[in-house]
């Protein structure tokens, strides 16, 4: 990250990671940068200004530890605005890092890998740290909260709501621990997962159906997990898998290039999204969620050079036709299944 | 009689985690008054406790009420163990007893400890019933007013002043005493802090005792200081001026007509010689005249002798280093002879009957000030003993008594009868102690000091309030009304009238140059003034004014008892000196003539002596043009020596018209001579420097001969002279865009934003062990200040452009090769634009700033820096330099921020992250979109604005609450861990501002003006990883409003005549 903090003096707090250097070399760049051209200053000057900027963030950085207090504190007169800039830019975080941590368990272990981690993604220790630090620590105060986890971040942390959003991801994957260290779910950023943890959060957990917000965000409903078994009649009764196929086929001809490749796969593919989800009753097969859309939908797919709009028409009608199924009972866990495993796979299916 | 005292504990919230099992704490509160104790219930295991205690009640004396202060203590429960406490707040109830200040304390008040520093808040509510007190030989002083402005408060007006009050009270240092040597350091330091808050307590009782024998309801500039003698004992003295005031009601505009009475004055003035002060009456008080037999300093006879003082010119004591000046002839103007006479006689009897006429206050009402005669100061060098009886201070008492006497000879010395802008320091080293004092002498207008001037009420009026810098409109109004008064006494414009010499000129208190009034050309003028107080309101600048200062080191030897106080008094006159040509020199750089706010701090070392003279320097128009800097060698043989000379002449003769420039100084006559005059006089020999004139007849019109103008005369004699002219010429230049002076507003800017930024910076430098010169010394004491002058810029730099006012440097020799400099400023932004226009219409500055959301300086406020600093430099052997600088956020950019509030929060914020992901899903989860950013946390805390000028530009101040007057010892046993001398020193900084504007809050206020940090004292023990500082802090709370609010009134509409009763005033 670059230091921009002392070249646009208004934004102190813009770039905090700036603080995550030694203070000679943030003075080595102020100097590079020019400053010593204002106002007359000295190296020493400069140094010993540098030096205040670094003692104050420290000051301050106790506080932003609990930005709740931050508010009501009597050491600093901060005006409301500028604490919310401030904490946000202190939980502000690189994706590159928090790839890089996504579904681990947030422990001293990994603390370890800190090392590691900064010399992959290039981003100094000091910063990896921070930002490793702010996510064990949202991760604590809201892991035991009953409520919206999105809510539950922005009233403890006050961040803004896309930056809630990001933290409920992380925290939600450090609580389920994902798997997304695979080399093959290496191609995935940050905002992919995410987007698909924001899914996730949003529809499967318990939260999600039940308004009243009583029970937490954190963990996938059991017992929609458990419903999920249901769906296999799909693969299972052979001839609802024809029909479901016919279906589909017909709605498809002549709207895909991949038509054949399609409807030589239709049941490869359909075992394979049915299959995952009737085993994630299992923790370990939870975990696997991505790996196994990857390795069972996605690589598939793109081996037969499906194009997005494909893949879209393809699983729109592939949910719909389940609906036209007389003998299909399952509409609403098969939606609510379908709604998430389609969003997620459109925003994994990429290079 | 009685009072009654009632206080209740709401809450408490952020406490620190006491138990470690649970990580949650039991707390319950004590609140003890005098030695009763209440004590509230404990409230288990919350870090944000709610007690809703009932109202616990104290009745006591108002004599009490006080003296003592409020104690809360904080604690932790323990079932088996003792409790512990968590920290103590101590209320100052003074606020509450008088009717006009405060009515309740109540808000958030930090928890300290002096260990821990700040320990969570406790919101308390206090109050007071006070009886009312007819007893005639009460020794309560409830209802007094105390104002640490040295100005008339702002919503006063002043019916009387009656004069000098000081008090001064001695006790043990807890620090000191035996039990010290058994009990903790928080015990140790409790014990201290507390005596300290008592002792202020009854100091500011007693005076407020004097006050009512005088006649008077309020104490304005009061000041009041800690000398911590050591083993000898703590004294705590105050001074200030006594006045009688009357509260304005919102709606009186302060400047309605004057006219009408200004002239009955001379008859009525004879009467003053039947209105004695009061003061006269309270003879038995403890200064009697008598006690000079019982000094018993045994260096007394020795140094009183050595004693010195200097007026104007610097003159008195020390022969051989006398300026020669001219002596004048010519002929005062006639008419205006007995006039003065006439007026010194009268001023004389108001003013004899005092014992010292002395005056704290540095701004004045127009037309008090008459005549000002020049700087008088007096130092003398003490042993210091032990303080045998408490109760009878009178070695102490006796010391300033002997002190402020002779202040008033030397006043007296300079044909004047009172000194104003007086104030006194210390500083102690061992056992040695140097007490200075020093005011300006000036004439007084006797109407003020006279009872039955509040017959003339009307013409009173103006009076009340001082010119604001900002309002424009009502300052020229009242030039007038001081005009039409002023008249009676002699012809001259009011914007000069101060500057008259009122010394008789033919019979000169020391030689000086004096000339005809460049203003009015009729009264004599001296040719350069130095005085303490501020520019008078009335008085005529040309261009801007700038912060002058006159830096020096001396190295002395380690000596004891009277042998060191003998060597320290006899290098006093040299350092005096030194630093007054170093003044006259930068001055004449400058071209200005005069030096307001003078100020010239000596501080004893064990081995050194610190001297640091800062002034504002300005050109006053009724002066005549200051003369260049002439340089002559004394070997004038010698070629290339004299082209050394011949181009050191010339980069002088630069910077002067550099500065002009800079400066914009342009007199609009007398142009014609101003540097470059020929050295008439190379002969002469006397040492150094030397002051000679040349005559030049250019006041021709007036048909005077003796119109001089003198060239500044600077002979290269020796290295020592060399060394000088090359730190005249390396004196920093400010960076553009930047202002300084130390008086309360800049001369020559006047419109101010109301953008403004006070901070306290604190350096401590550790000198090397390697024997130093003098010249070493004092580059390296030079290099520090103006380093600290530097990094201020620098952090301020995106205010330009601004002015950074009220610099007041404080320096101290804590220890051995340590020199500590504290910087206290508030730097103010004002209106480009306009300034240029308006450098003459004097347009009021409007437009707020808002160009900048400055929150780097905010947030970088409290900051501090230790840093090493570069061993290559050639002549400092610097350790470790550390810096301290501590900013309060209370700056006006808070109101700039507030209209952009939305759009940054909204903006910003959401600008940070950038994809907006449209989710393919139907929104069936509303609740997740439900935005629940707040404010982070429920009511916002107060904001309460800092400075060390008497207003807030942009504002006008409704209330004072009070005075503010705190005393914080912090002492850390883990200095490194908490981040060095200036990691320990910011955050101790930082929480006494925190904890001084959370007192301002409770007592309703939103400012605290006058601030100003009196005490700072660090002491260090790096192999004991120990520090320990003490810090006292005062000032006013008030409650201001924005100028723009009450905007209901227009402002030129209170400026014309218009009585502007009721009507309209309502704000």
């Amino acid at each position: 990250m670059p230091c921009y903090w002392w070249r646009d003096h208004g934004t102190w707090c813009s770039v905090l990671p700036a603080f995550c250097q030694p203070v000679s070399d943030a003075v080595k760049v102020r100097m590079d940068e020019g400053a010593l051209l204002e106002c007359e200053a000295n190296p020493e000057v400069l140094t010993s200004d540098t030096m205040d900027q670094f003692r104050t963030f420290q000051m301050c950085e106790r506080l932003l530890h609990s930005p709740t207090k931050l508010g009501s504190q009597l050491l600093y007169q901060i005006p409301a605005q500028n604490q919310i800039i401030l904490i946000e830019r202190y939980y502000e975080f690189d994706s590159v890092f928090a790839r890089e941590v996504l579904g681990k368990k947030l422990s001293k272990g990994t603390k370890k890998d800190l090392d590691d981690i900064s010399c992959k993604t290039g981003i100094t220790l000091k910063s990896c740290r921070r930002q490793f630090d702010n996510f064990k620590r949202v991760f604590k105060v809201v892991e035991e909260l009953k409520g919206p986890l999105v809510e539950n971040i922005q009233r403890h942390f006050l961040l803004s709501d896309t930056l809630a959003r990001d933290y409920a991801a992380i925290v939600f994957f450090a609580n389920s621990r994902f798997e997304t260290g695979k080399r093959k779910l290496q191609y995935l950023s940050f905002q992919d997962f995410a987007f698909c943890a924001g899914q996730l959060i949003s529809y499967w957990t318990i939260g999600a159906m039940d308004s009243m917000m009583e029970d937490m965000d954190v963990d996938l409903e059991k017992e929609f997990l458990n419903e999920l078994k249901d769906l296999k009649v799909l693969v299972n009764d052979k001839d609802m898998m024809d029909q479901h196929k016919i279906l589909v086929c017909a709605a498809l001809r002549g709207k895909i290039k991949v038509y054949k490749l399609m409807e030589v796969n239709f049941k490869n593919l359909s075992r394979a999204l049915i299959n995952l989800a009737s085993k994630l009753t299992h923790t370990k097969d939870v975990r696997d969620l991505f790996i196994d859309l990857v390795e069972k939908f996605i690589e598939p797919c793109r081996y037969d050079r499906w194009t997005v709009a494909e893949i879209t028409l393809f699983l729109t009608h592939y949910t719909n036709a389940a609906h036209c199924l007389g003998t299909f009972r399952h509409q609403m866990i098969w939606d609510r299944y379908m709604g998430v495993i389609k969003s997620c796979i459109l925003q994994m299916y990429h290079e | 009689m009685p009072g009654k005292l009632k206080a209740k504990i709401v809450a408490g919230r952020h406490l620190p985690v006491m138990d470690r099992a649970s990580d949650l704490t039991d707390a319950f509160v004590e609140v003890k008054f005098g030695n009763t104790t209440f004590k509230t219930d404990v409230f288990p295991k919350s870090l944000n406790p709610q007690w809703n205690s009932e109202w616990f009640k104290f009745e006591v004396d108002d004599e009490d009420l006080q003296d003592e202060p409020l104690q809360i203590t904080v604690l932790d429960h323990d079932t088996y163990s003792a409790n512990d406490a968590i920290g103590k707040v101590y209320i100052d109830i003074d606020p509450l007893l008088s009717c006009e200040a405060a009515t309740v304390i109540s808000g958030w008040l930090p928890i300290y400890d002096t260990i821990h520093g700040i320990r969570g808040e406790i919101n308390v509510l206090v109050k007071v019933d006070l009886f009312n007190d007819l007893n005639r030989f009460r020794q309560s002083s409830c209802g007094v007013k105390f104002f640490c402005t040295t100005s008339i408060p702002r919503c006063y007006r002043v019916a009387l002043v009656h004069g000098f009050v000081e008090e001064l009270v001695v006790n043990e240092d807890p620090e000191y005493q035996w039990i010290d040597r058994i009990r903790t350091p928080r015990a140790s330091n409790e014990a201290r802090q507390r005596l300290i808050s008592l002792m202020s307590g009854e100091l500011q009782r007693k005076i407020g005792l004097k006050v009512l024998e005088m006649g008077g309801n309020a104490v304005v500039g009061y000041l009041q200081c800690f000398d911590l003698e050591g083993e000898s004992g703590l004294v705590v003295r105050a001074i200030g001026t006594a006045c009688t005031l009357d509260k304005l009601s919102p709606g009186t505009a302060p400047n309605t007509t004057t006219h009408t009475n200004t002239h009955t004055l001379p008859n009525t003035a004879p009467t003053s010689n039947a209105c004695n002060s009061p003061s006269k009456d309270s003879k038995e008080s403890p200064l009697a005249h008598g006690c000079r037999s019982t000094h018993n300093s045994p260096v007394h006879s020795t140094c009183s002798s050595q004693r010195l003082s200097h007026s104007q010119n610097f003159s008195v004591s020390v022969p051989t280093l006398v300026f020669t000046g001219m002596g004048s002839g010519g002929s005062v103007g006639k008419e205006a002879g007995p006039l003065k006479t006439l007026l010194r006689q009268h001023t004389q009897s108001a003013l004899e009957q005092r014992e010292f006429p002395i005056f704290t206050l540095t701004c004045f009402p127009p037309g008090f000030l008459v005549h000002v005669g020049g700087v008088v100061s007096t130092r003398s060098v003490k042993l210091l003993d032990r303080i045998h009886n408490p109760d009878e201070p009178e070695t102490r008492d006796a010391w300033w008594e002997e002190i402020r006497q002779e202040i008033k000879s030397h006043a007296k010395a300079l044909g004047c009868h009172a000194v104003v802008g007086y104030s006194e320091s210390t500083s102690i080293c061992e056992e040695v102690c140097i007490l200075s004092a020093s005011g300006t002498a000036a004439m007084l207008n006797p109407r003020f000091m006279r009872e039955g001037c509040l017959d003339t009420g009307g013409s009173d009026h103006r009076l009340s309030r001082q010119p604001h810098p900002g309002m424009v409109g009502s300052e020229r109004g009242e030039g007038e009304v001081s005009s039409t008064w002023l008249g009676f006494e002699d012809a001259s414009p009011p914007s000069c009238g101060f500057a008259h010499i009122p010394y008789d000129e033919f019979n000169m208190p020391f030689p000086a140059q004096l000339t005809y009034c460049y203003h009015c050309r009729r009264q004599k003028v001296p040719d350069v003034l130095f005085t303490t107080i501020d520019l008078p309101a009335e008085a005529e600048v040309t261009g801007k004014g700038c912060l002058i200062q006159a830096r020096l080191c001396r190295t002395k030897k380690k000596a004891q008892g009277e042998v060191n106080a003998t060597s320290i008094s006899n290098l006093l006159p040299f350092m005096e000196y030194e630093l007054h040509t170093q003044l006259m020199n930068k001055l004449k750089l400058r071209s200005m003539n005069a030096l307001f706010g003078l100020r010239i701090q000596i501080s004893v070392g064990e081995n050194m002596l610190l001297g640091l003279a800062s002034a504002t320097g300005v050109y006053l128009s009724a002066l005549p043009a200051p003369g260049g800097i002439q340089i002559a060698g004394k070997t004038p043989s010698d070629l290339s020596y004299d082209q050394h000379i011949s181009t050191m002449q010339k980069r002088i003769d630069d910077t002067i018209a550099k500065n002009k420039e800079l400066y914009n100084i342009h007199p609009p006559e007398c142009i014609e001579e101003v540097v470059g005059s020929p050295i008439p006089d190379r002969q002469r020999s006397s040492r150094l420097f030397r002051s000679t004139s040349e005559s030049s007849d250019e006041l021709s019109e007036l048909d005077l001969s003796h119109g001089k103008k003198d060239a500044f005369v600077l002979e290269i004699d020796d290295t020592d002279a060399v060394e000088d002219i090359q730190s005249l010429l390396t004196d920093a230049p400010i960076p553009a865009g930047f202002y300084s002076c130390n008086t309360e507003v800049m001369p020559g800017i006047h419109n101010w934003t109301s953008g403004l930024q006070m901070f306290t910076s604190v350096r401590v430098y550790r000198l090397s062990n390697a024997n130093l010169t003098n010249q070493g010394l004092n580059k390296i004491f030079t290099d520090l200040c103006e380093n600290l002058l530097k990094s201020l810029y620098f952090k301020l730099r995106s205010m330009i452009p601004c002015c950074l006012c009220h610099l007041n440097f404080t320096v101290a020799v804590p220890e051995e090769e340590l020199i500590q400099v504290a910087v206290t400023a508030v730097a103010m932004s004002f209106d480009k634009e306009t300034q240029q226009a308006a450098d003459k219409a004097l347009t009021r500055g409007s437009g707020e700033n808002e160009e900048q959301l400055q929150f780097s300086m905010e947030l970088c406020g409290e900051s501090t820096i230790s840093n090493n600093q570069p061993t290559a430099k050639p002549s400092g052997v610097p350790e470790s330099a550390m810096v301290h600088s501590s900013r309060d956020r209370c700056s006006t950019w808070l109101e700039l921020l507030r209209l952009k509030a939305h759009t940054i929060r909204r903006g910003s914020v959401k600008t940070i992250s950038s994809s907006e992901r449209c989710s393919p899903l139907p929104e069936g989860r509303s609740r997740s979109l439900r935005s629940t950013r707040s404010l982070p946390c429920g009511a916002p805390v107060t904001v309460v604005k800092m400075t060390p000028l008497s207003f807030l530009p942009g504002t006008r101040i409704v209330k004072y609450l009070g005075i503010i007057n705190m005393f914080f010892i912090r002492e850390t046993t883990s200095l490194r861990e908490e981040g060095g001398v200036s990691g320990f020193l910011h955050s101790f900084i930082a929480e006494v501002f925190a904890m001084v504007r959370a007192h301002v809050a409770a007592l309703g206020g939103n400012a605290l003006v006058s601030y100003s940090m009196k005490e700072c004292v660090f002491m260090e023990n790096p192999n004991k990883n120990q520090a320990q500082c003490l810090i006292n802090v005062s000032g006013d709370a008030v409650i201001f409003i924005r100028e723009s609010d009450q905007e209901a009134i227009p402002p030129l509409l209170t400026s014309r005549q218009t009585s502007s009763t009721g009507a309209d005033g309502t704000t």
